[in-house]
């Protein structure tokens, strides 16, 4: 009876289906990617780090590290890296780049992989560099070029494509350029300032890694040294894919939430209208729970059907990803099947369908026999407590799916909490606006755009859902533009002549007045001229801190243990600061004992500490005892030096340091020009152009939009099936409507318009309450999370709100075209029989 | 007397997957300016499908139509509406009122269509003429069969209508209300001078009509002036 009943309802059925294929693709892509992502690091992981484990740190080996690193067999390969300045001297231009100068026969694992193949072997021999390729492209380099690093020039012997430690994401930023070790020293490059990372390579596939770092780690850490091992490697890499990969999984889960929505909202009117059929089937003898499983058994086919078909184009769709991604993945993914992407794809298509059909369903089982003579009998009352517990298991079924998927309950909790706000809201907004415009719409408006807008209500409207849907979609991809539009202003500089755009880093001290000599002479403003001396924390209060490091309670955040701090000292806060506590202290005695220091509150909350407390720094070998003075609030968005520790004056003076320039060169011209003869005089120093940066962070930005912008794109589409679904679900009352009007006298363009309108009144209702909604969670975004002020941006109103009505304009008048088409005989013959 | 409708050798055919099913054929009569005209047969003679036909509400066959002097055939179907629009008033069985308009909005429709400003004056005179002066916001669902009939009553009249169709207008309501319908059918078309042609099975509402045609299987049998004419 099921199948029977079914298949004379095949199309409307189909239609629900498509709800909830949408999602279900969605969902599967994402969770089978995930999957095979996590599989390919721990497939790759010696691969991703090209040793089995490496000892890292800031300086070269000390003593007690080389002895360290003797006992283990002794490193394999080693590896300085940092950032420098490199002068490719074919065409003049310069580039910050990641200079990773290697020596040893590195990588183990994977390969460096290169254009020739053979430079990757050759370059060591050769003494030549392998460049990035896409730099290679930007400054249409070849192979036989020269690449000039501090101060020595290296044949370029092949681009370089792939490398062990080196990301796509990373190399936009500052291009990698390996070339032997060997060289490293005499090219000047390895000065105090420099920040240097120094890596020990080692290849022993038979060593327990978990023990070995559990002996070592402390030793190294109290050398200032680190040990990362390649399962370490792949576990923090799995994570970091993991939290994104759950990310997307929500966005795909609310696509497929909408679209079964979708089905709740078309099943109550499929069911309405069934209503009729299952009292005659109740008075033909049916029972109850024959009746309630004909449809049931209908929802839950259609919801497997769903599900294979949703599996299928989600494992299809999860193709492209590796193309989409591909910027943010360190290595090429090998895309396989995932089983449980596939259970969780049949599965969720048939649960989701069932459970949100529920609802509906549940009105046939207390369908009374009468109401074939009675139709108007009312079943909501009974079914009501019935109501109530589907909710609830929806609700729980959301939660408990959002907990697999996030793995913890608050998170879970505050998922279902969101979405049940966020579809709260729209669901509010949009009866709030319809009720609104329906009572104080103008009534001098012409008949036809009163009456298009009075079709929003017609019985058995799908009008809420269909804002929901399309209000969603709007949201998700309004909020993105707002978002990235205020944080791209956060970023972006004055443009004034006071304002820095070009930072001079490494200047030593013995280079300050050449410098300054090169850019004053050129008409250029020196603007900052920052002292900076390096040093590490010793102890904090009364602890050592690696007496910290061994108490695993400890709530002293790591890194203030383990960093390197690059504090400068001056007698004056500048505009990004705020004082929060305390007192500023301009100037100190030289000789005093205890030093009154300056914190920014992160390095305060981070650290435990407030004012009055101690710090001991060891100041590049000689210990200073400090005092919290004051704690300060940084705009660390702000495009300028800012620093988490700052002295007064008076102390630092004659401590080892290097100095950071900056100025202001008007245009692209005189920026690279002074870039040019910067590098080579003084090829210590890195520049770091502000233009580039901002452009830098702009296409980051971008390419993070993209992937979002396409799984809200599944929802709008979802919003798209739901209203072609609501179309068809009211085609018979819309061409009763207009061959009604045509019957009273009504013109084709008269209908034609009110269609329109209705469809136009629907987009615009739709994407305007999601624009507006984005607006405010953009605000409370910029508000409380970024703490920036919210300039919103015009793209939303003029391209989103705009497209998304014709979208929705197109798809409606598209889907009505028969409407017109009817002859009205017709019509009123059907009615008369 | 003016022929407001002039029909002659009417035929229409239907056609479902080969088969062909003639519902009319060699129809032909024609109808004075104001008077009245019932229309009966039993079901399926092809009543509703004349009527319609009548109206432009569908494409002829064969012969002619010639409705308020303007021939049928040689109108497309917006010129037709804008007849309809301006010269026809049309009552159904089922009242066919918009659901998502109040009985005021229902009336007020056709002149709208037209561009009539203050068109909800005029129609608050007729529902007060159909005696629903207190229901202008009421809609249909809030309203009763005959409630529903006779605002389906004061929307036809709305644009003054030359002539009405009306198809069965009392076969969904008791005996007692399709009477008092019935009544305020004929007054109001005496009042306006408006042409009227009744569907209809009941034979004692087509005895009311000055002529009476009565169809079967597709043709004509009778057609009669009625002894009150």
């Amino acid at each position: 009876m099921a199948w029977r009943d079914g298949k004379a309802s095949g199309k409307r059925l189909l239609l629900f289906m498509a709800s909830i294929i949408l999602g279900i693709s969605a969902v599967v892509s994402i969770q089978s990617f995930s999957n095979n992502l996590k599989e390919n690091i721990g497939l790759q992981s010696k691969a991703l780090m090209g040793a089995d484990f490496l000892i890292d740190s800031n300086q070269p080996a000390n003593e007690r590290v080389e002895e360290l690193m003797d006992s283990l067999g002794g490193a394999d390969a080693k590896e300085v890296n940092f950032a420098s300045m490199a002068a490719f001297l074919k065409n003049g231009n310069t580039k910050l780049v990641q200079v990773r100068g290697i020596d040893g026969n590195f990588p183990f694992y994977g390969e460096l992989e290169t254009e020739p193949a053979s430079a990757a072997n050759s370059y060591q021999e050769l003494g030549g560099a392998l460049v990035d390729a896409t730099a290679m492209l930007q400054y249409n380099l070849q192979p036989g070029d020269s690449v000039k690093l501090g101060d020595i020039t290296f044949p370029i012997v092949g681009s370089l494509l792939t490398a062990p430690g080196s990301t796509a994401i990373g190399a936009t930023a500052a291009p990698p350029i390996i070339v032997p070790f060997r060289f490293m020293e005499r090219s000047g490059l390895l000065q105090r300032g420099s920040r240097l990372e120094y890596n020990y390579y080692f290849k022993n596939a038979t060593i327990d890694l978990k023990q070995l770092d559990k002996m070592v780690d402390p030793m190294l850490d109290a050398e200032n040294a680190d040990m990362d091992t390649h399962t370490d490697t792949s576990e923090r890499l799995g994570r970091r894919y993991d939290n994104v990969g759950r990310f997307l999984n929500l966005v795909a889960f609310i696509a497929l939430l909408l679209g079964c929505v979708g089905i709740a909202s078309s099943v109550h009117i499929y069911i309405k209208e069934k209503l009729k059929a299952v009292a005659v089937l109740k008075c033909l003898g049916a029972t109850r729970k024959q009746t309630f499983m004909i449809f049931l058994l209908q929802i839950a086919g259609m919801g497997l059907l769903g599900g294979l078909i949703g599996t299928v184009i989600g494992l299809l769709l999860q193709q492209t990803f590796p193309l989409i991604l591909q910027e943010f993945l360190p290595f090429e993914v090998e895309i396989s099947t995932s089983f449980q992407a596939i259970f969780v794809g049949l599965s969720l298509g048939v649960i989701m369908s069932v459970l949100f059909a529920l609802s509906p369903l549940i009105n046939t089982w207390f369908v009374s026999p009468l109401q074939v003579l009675r139709v108007q009998e009312d079943t909501g009352k009974k079914s009501r407590p019935y109501q109530l517990w589907v909710m609830l298991t929806i609700i729980l079924f959301v939660f408990w799916f959002a907990y697999w998927l996030l793995g913890r309950w608050t998170f879970a909790a505050g998922f279902v909490l969101g979405i049940l706000v966020t579809f709260s809201i729209l669901g509010l907004v949009s009866i709030g606006f319809m009720r609104l415009i329906k009572r104080y719409f103008p009534k001098s408006w012409s008949f036809a755009a009163r009456q298009s807008l009075l079709n929003l209500f017609r019985p058995n409207n799908q009008t809420v859902v269909l804002i929901l849907a399309i209000g969603i979609g709007t949201f998700l991809i309004s909020t993105l533009y707002f978002t990235k539009d205020f944080l791209l202003a956060k970023t972006a500089f004055e443009t004034n002549e006071q304002s820095p755009n070009l930072i001079l880093f490494d200047v030593q001290t013995d280079q300050r007045n050449e410098v300054a000599n090169t850019i004053t002479p050129k008409g250029l403003p020196l603007i900052d001229n920052i002292p900076i001396v390096t040093m590490r924390l010793e102890r904090i209060k009364d602890r050592s801190v690696n007496d910290i490091r061994l108490d695993t309670t400890t709530r002293v955040n790591k890194w203030i243990l383990n960093h390197e701090f690059r504090t400068t000292y001056r007698d004056s806060m500048i505009g990004s600061e705020k004082l929060l506590e305390g007192e500023w202290i301009e100037r100190v005695d030289p000789n005093a004992k205890v030093i009154p220091i300056s914190l920014a509150n992160n390095v305060a909350n981070d650290a435990l500490v407030t004012i009055g407390d101690t710090l001991l720094f060891n100041v590049q070998g000689k210990l200073m005892t400090t005092v919290v003075g004051n704690i300060r609030q940084v705009d660390w968005a702000r495009m300028q030096l800012n620093f988490s520790i700052v002295f007064p004056q008076g102390v630092l003076e004659n401590a080892p340091q290097f100095h950071v320039l900056t100025t202001n060169a008007p245009d692209k011209k005189s920026s690279a020009n002074l870039q040019r003869e910067l590098v080579r005089k003084f090829p210590n120093v890195s520049i770091i152009d502000l233009r580039q940066v901002v452009s830098l962070i702009e296409n980051i930005l971008d390419k993070i939009s993209w992937v979002i912008t396409f799984m809200a794109f599944f929802s709008i589409l979802t919003g798209i099936i739901v209203l072609i679904g609501s179309v068809r679900n009211s085609k018979y009352q819309r061409i009763r409507e207009s061959v009604l009007l045509r019957t009273l006298g009504a013109q084709s363009k008269q209908i034609l318009k009110i269609n329109a309108l209705e469809y136009l009144f629907l987009g615009i209702l739709g994407s305007g309450v999601g624009v507006l909604l984005s607006l405010l969670s953009s605000f409370l975004l910029a508000y409380f999370v970024f703490d920036t002020p919210f300039v919103p941006s015009y793209v939303p109103f003029i391209i989103l709100l705009p497209g998304i009505t014709l979208l929705v304009l197109f798809i409606g008048w598209f889907n009505s075209r028969g409407i017109l088409k009817s002859p009205p005989l017709e019509v009123l013959r059907k009615e008369g029989s | 007397m003016t022929k407001i409708l002039n029909v002659h050798n009417l035929k229409k055919v239907y056609t479902s997957g080969s088969k062909k099913l003639t519902v009319l054929d060699n129809i032909s009569f024609s109808i004075e300016a104001g008077s009245s005209f019932a229309i009966v047969g039993p079901s399926g003679s092809g009543k509703t499908t004349l009527l319609g036909l009548c109206a432009g509400l569908d494409q002829i066959d064969e012969g002619t139509i010639t409705l308020c002097g303007e021939d049928l055939n040689g109108l497309n179907e917006d010129q037709r509406a804008l007849l309809r629009n301006e010269k026809v008033g049309f009552i159904f069985q089922d009242f066919q009122l918009l659901p998502t308009l109040t009985a005021l909005e229902n009336v007020s429709v056709p002149l709208e269509l037209q561009g009539v400003k203050n068109a909800s004056k005029d129609a608050k005179e007729l529902l007060d003429k159909v005696g629903l002066g207190s229901r202008y916001d009421h809609y249909p669902s809030q309203l009763s069969g005959g409630e529903q009939q006779r605002v389906a009553l004061a929307r036809a009249f709305s644009t003054k209508p030359e002539i009405l169709f009306a198809d069965e207008p009392t076969g969904n309501l008791d005996e007692e209300t399709g009477k008092k319908v019935i009544k305020l059918l004929f007054d109001l078309n005496k009042e306006m001078g408006t042409t009227l042609v009744i569907v209809t099975h009941d034979l004692d509402l087509a005895r009311l009509n000055q002529h009476v045609l009565r169809l079967k299987g597709g043709k004509i049998v009778i057609n009669e002036t009625t002894a009150i004419s």
